[in-house]
């Protein structure tokens, strides 16, 4: 088990991460905006626990469930906007959102 | 479980690169299903196993299960999908190479090896609830303001709405808000 190093599980943190920011980036739809945002939360809480795989600690873990916690929140609230912002705009393209004015 | 690793670790960044490469709303969410699933089995091998139930529970689970219920709510498939041209790939993809890179250089390659053994559930939650006892309490609360807000948010507005300006001199609401002012 202990044959994985720690470079690989951050690579793959980052890798994850610049995924889910490229498509923030570029893509238009509401929703998988949110969703790319729920990709990156979830790459930074694997950084979190390789890091605290490293050294055997269960501080890594507690601190994804923090992130865990957070990523509950913002998501709940991101698609209450969602499907205000669908209601009112009868669209979901986060391009439109410039409308909003309150 | 190295193996297992390196698996789970290809499937999690094909599918995640499915996610933002797939124009139809429910596909990109399926896909988005497999990515949480394989990120699960990441933090298995890596000696979490209790992170990586809560993984399949929360992320796959919860969240995913609102993501869909608001697909389904706001009827989104009978949208005409959002195309983007592949020219608004071009400049995103090259300045992320570049932080790729950055990122991969600073993490540098030296071959630390990970702690043999898990951190089992028992070790989390007696740190969890020794010396990080405040982050849930300050997480308790996080999400009372977030269901309190999305409840608001996501509640129909009564009339008038909010999307037309209230006349002036209207009579106060009975939402008990700013006292009559629009």
């Amino acid at each position: 088990m202990a044959a994985v190093s720690l470079d690989h599980g951050l690579i793959l943190a980052a890798i994850l991460f610049v995924i889910g920011f490229v498509g923030l980036l570029t893509r238009r739809n509401l929703i998988v905006a949110l969703a790319c945002i729920e990709i990156m939360l979830n790459a930074a809480g694997l950084a979190f626990v390789v890091a605290g795989a490293r050294w055997g600690s269960a501080d890594g873990q507690v601190m994804f469930l923090f992130v865990l916690a957070m990523a509950a929140a913002e998501v709940a609230v991101g698609l209450a906007l969602a499907i205000r912002f669908r209601q009112s705009l009868g669209r979901l393209d986060v391009d439109d959102a410039d409308e909003m004015k309150g | 479980m190295t193996a297992l690793f390196y698996i789970a670790a290809a499937v999690a960044i094909i599918a995640t690169v499915l996610v933002i490469t797939r124009s139809n709303l429910v596909h990109a969410l399926l896909y988005l299903v497999v990515s949480l699933f394989a990120v699960a089995v990441v933090f298995y091998t890596l000696g979490a196993p209790f992170v990586a139930a809560l993984e399949v529970i929360v992320y796959a689970g919860a969240i995913m299960m609102l993501f869909v219920f608001a697909v389904m709510l706001l009827n989104v498939s009978a949208d005409a999908p959002l195309r983007v041209p592949r020219s608004a790939w071009i400049g995103p993809l090259v300045l992320i190479a570049v932080l790729l890179a950055e990122l991969i250089y600073g993490i540098g390659l030296t071959n630390h090896a990970l702690h043999a053994g898990e951190v089992g559930p028992q070790q989390v939650s007696a740190a969890l609830f020794g010396p990080y006892v405040l982050g849930v309490e300050l997480a308790s609360m996080l999400l009372l303001a977030a269901l309190i807000g999305a409840r608001h948010i996501a509640s129909q507005p009564e009339s008038p709405g909010l999307d037309e300006p209230q006349p002036a001199g209207e009579a106060p609401d009975t939402r008990a808000n700013e006292g009559g002012e629009a």
